[in-house]
């Protein structure tokens, strides 16, 4: 019996090595790109990587998110006022995710998931993610993709549990998307147009990144756009933190060159028309996603709305986004709901 | 006392070493599917397996994915936890899926979207158990491609349609049997489809041929419907309420929405218990319309040499088409529904159809046809059945 259960072991063994395909291009590990110094969990950017975040971020099963641009040597972004800024060639946009042991006290004992890096090569954007290790020493490449169950606990005190899904490198291009080219999603001037807490001191960061020449043919910080913050109500309306929000958690495929255009529904800021945004709009091809319910939005009732039903619902056929979430985001979900009761 | 334990140990080592099988499988045959090379050949092994995440091919040429044959290469979604299709190709050229079952996916089961030159052959998508409006909407479902051909395939158990073609251009369905889904085949919004030499039975509907409105491809058109056996079509609708689908009566054989340029014939239409064929127009699925470019009305049809037959009994859809044309008719329901909405600006001023606009049904076995007159709360229905000769 003994003999049996040491050629079972040994088949877990066999089993569980990681099946691994070399990828040529990019290095093996994290740390070789030399993004961080000194203990790599300390997340610390070396000279010439500077870190950012946005307005209104992308939600991600409540992960924490660390963002960081590297630009090359002399190079500098070129202003647009409405899409994902210019960013030249060789340009690299770093971004990690983790979770605070303790969401009340951020990052003081943290559990480092990914780090994802999106590469502005010559030929167009690349994605590939590294996957930290159990030791948080290193972080390794993975294209296949993996999962990893995580805990934490909430800003309320509450312990959660989720299974955090790294995607395929398949999957990056699933949101990362614009005309079928591979594209950053986040980094526009209204989503920069924020204040960050610097190591100098607590600035613009486009601000920031003008007098250190990291960006060119910028207005005025007063011309420029800004996206307001989805939780905050003294940076906009209700139905302007709702377009943001939605933006920023829909629109990288609901929009007109994304890879839901197919369903008719926009979700970008800009988008003027009602039914195209999902005001009564019904469904094309949502299947069970429907949830029985008969638009899109229903005006002044969310629970009758498919876009509240999947955001709100678990099931990986009929939930939205597609990926990235397994935890309803309760939060964001109730400023949708606010916005669509409070419409008439 | 010592042998239980040890047993146990077993037991468990025995489990765990299958769920890190299944999720190598799935790692595996990612892992090849990122890295293929334009012109490989990716190949599915003998055997069941299981996935909990979609498998995707994302901007490649020339790949061939290919099992051992449909029933014997299949791939298992029950347990998916991850990702909203079974198998999902996007942004492709001359892509080919070949001998293999998707099963039980929790969305739709192998979406294809943007591929140039996507063929689909010997494969099947199915929904085990009894089918519900908790299966996933689309079995086969191409959308926005350019040259579909689907040959030799299964769609069973989609509470949207089994085998679906939206917002696509050059399409062949052929050889294929649909049966147990809301819609059997559904060519939407697509231009240049030939659909021949299916077998389409069980379903809600047999064979759908729909233009809708607010999508990106906004018209569909020139769709061939030949050498059907579309037959029995009377399974009770279970898709979920505000699909377009969920308004599709019970007991349809072949139902035209809104599409321009749509020939059918030379098919068996059989026992299809509420409509054997529905030419209808938007207004008549009773939603409304904002998309100012979108034409709901249906023309240039020719309905010829089909043969028709039901059995002798009332409509058994409860929609109200079927309950207010099945009040009136009984048993000896019409095979053919108009619903009678024409679009004026393709009349002339006698009220008949300028030239390339007709509506024609001619030489149908069996042919009886009722215009319904929606237009007016069927005010003025009645027979039409030899109304829909066109003089060219």
């Amino acid at each position: 019996m003994l003999r049996i259960v040491v050629i079972g072991i040994v088949c877990l063994l066999i089993a569980g090595a990681f099946i691994k395909i070399p990828v040529k291009t990019y290095p093996e590990k994290l740390s070789a790109w030399g993004i961080f110094e000194g203990k790599m969990s300390a997340l610390k950017p070396t000279m010439g990587v500077v870190p950012y975040a946005l307005n209104t971020p992308l939600y991600t099963d409540y992960a924490e998110k660390l963002r960081f641009i590297r630009l090359p040597k002399g190079a500098s972004v070129n202003y647009n006022a409405n899409t994902v800024l210019d960013f030249p060639a060789g340009t690299l946009l770093v971004k990690t995710f983790y979770y605070s042991a303790d969401f009340r006290k951020p990052r003081i004992d943290k559990d480092i998931v990914e780090t994802r890096l999106l590469i502005n090569e010559p030929e167009g954007w690349k994605a590939i993610t590294y996957v930290w290790n159990q030791d948080q020493t290193d972080a390794v490449l993975e294209i296949a993709g993996d999962d990893k169950q995580v805990s934490f606990i909430d800003q309320q005190g509450v312990k959660q549990q989720v299974r955090y899904v790294i995607p395929n490198q398949n999957q990056c291009k699933g949101c990362h998307n614009r005309n079928d080219q591979l594209m950053p999603i986040g980094p526009s001037a209204g989503q920069l147009n924020g204040n960050y807490s610097y190591e100098t001191g607590i600035e613009n960061q486009l601000s920031f990144w003008k007098s250190h020449q990291m960006i060119k043919a910028m207005p005025a910080l007063s011309n420029i756009p800004r996206t307001a913050v989805w939780n905050d109500p003294s940076t906009g309306s209700l139905n302007v933190r709702a377009r943001a929000y939605l933006a920023s958690n829909c629109a990288h495929c609901h929009k007109k060159e994304g890879p839901a255009q197919t369903s008719g529904l926009f979700l970008t800021e800009d988008e003027k028309d009602a039914t195209a945004y999902g005001i009564n709009k019904p469904p094309v091809a949502a299947g069970k996603g429907s949830g029985g319910r008969m638009v899109d939005i229903k005006p002044g009732d969310a629970n009758a709305s498919i876009l509240w039903y999947r955001m709100h619902i678990q099931d990986p056929g009929e939930r939205m986004p597609e990926l990235g979430r397994n935890l309803e985001h309760k939060e964001g979900v109730a400023l949708i709901k606010e916005w669509i009761d409070s419409m008439k | 006392m010592r042998k239980l334990p040890v047993t146990l140990l077993f037991i468990f080592i025995g489990s765990s070493f299958a769920l890190h099988a299944q999720k190598d499988f799935q790692k595996k045959y990612q892992s090849q599917m990122i890295l293929a090379e334009d012109g490989s050949v990716i190949e599915l092994p003998e055997g069941t397996f299981t996935l909990t995440n979609t498998l995707s091919l994302e901007g490649k040429k020339k790949i061939t994915i290919r099992g051992k044959g449909m029933d014997k290469t299949i791939l298992s979604f029950k347990g998916q936890t991850d990702g909203a299709e079974g198998i999902r190709v996007s942004d492709g050229t001359d892509i080919l899926l070949e001998g293999f079952t998707v099963q039980d996916a929790k969305g739709d089961a192998i979406k294809t979207m943007h591929v140039t030159g996507i063929t689909f052959k010997n494969v099947k998508t199915e929904w085990t158990g009894v089918p519900g409006p908790q299966n996933g909407g689309y079995g086969l479902y191409p959308v926005q491609c350019i040259g579909v051909t689907i040959d030799h395939c299964v769609a069973i158990g989609a509470s949207d349609a089994g085998i679906y073609v939206g917002q696509s251009q050059d399409i062949v369905v052929k050889n294929s049997k649909a049966y147990h889904n809301v819609a059997g085949i559904e060519i939407e919004n697509s231009l240049r489809a030939k659909v021949y030499d299916n077998e389409a039975y069980e379903n809600t509907g047999g064979v759908l041929v729909f233009d809708l409105p607010d999508l990106i491809q906004k018209k569909g058109g020139d769709v061939k419907v030949y050498n059907n056996h579309i037959h029995d079509n009377n399974f009770e609708n279970f898709a979920p309420k505000g699909n377009i689908v969920a308004k599709v009566p019970t007991g349809t054989g072949i139902l035209i929405l809104a599409t321009k340029g749509v020939e059918v014939y030379n098919n068996k239409i059989l026992n299809n218990q509420t409509l054997g064929t529905g030419i209808i127009s938007y207004y008549t699925m009773q939603k409304p319309i904002k998309d100012k470019l979108y034409d709901p009305i249906p023309s240039a049809i020719s309905i010829h040499d089909n043969l028709y037959e039901r059995t002798a009994t009332p409509s058994i859809s409860n929609d109200p088409i079927g309950m207010i044309v099945g009040k009136k008719y009984g048993a000896d329901m019409p095979h053919i529904l108009f619903d009678g909405i024409k679009n004026s600006k393709l009349l002339d001023s006698t009220g008949n159809w300028l030239p390339g606009h007709c509506i024609s049904i001619i030489n149908n076995k069996n042919q009886s046809i009722v215009n319904m007159d929606v237009e007016h709360m069927f005010k003025d229905m009645a027979r039409a059945d030899d109304l829909f000769k066109c003089n060219k």
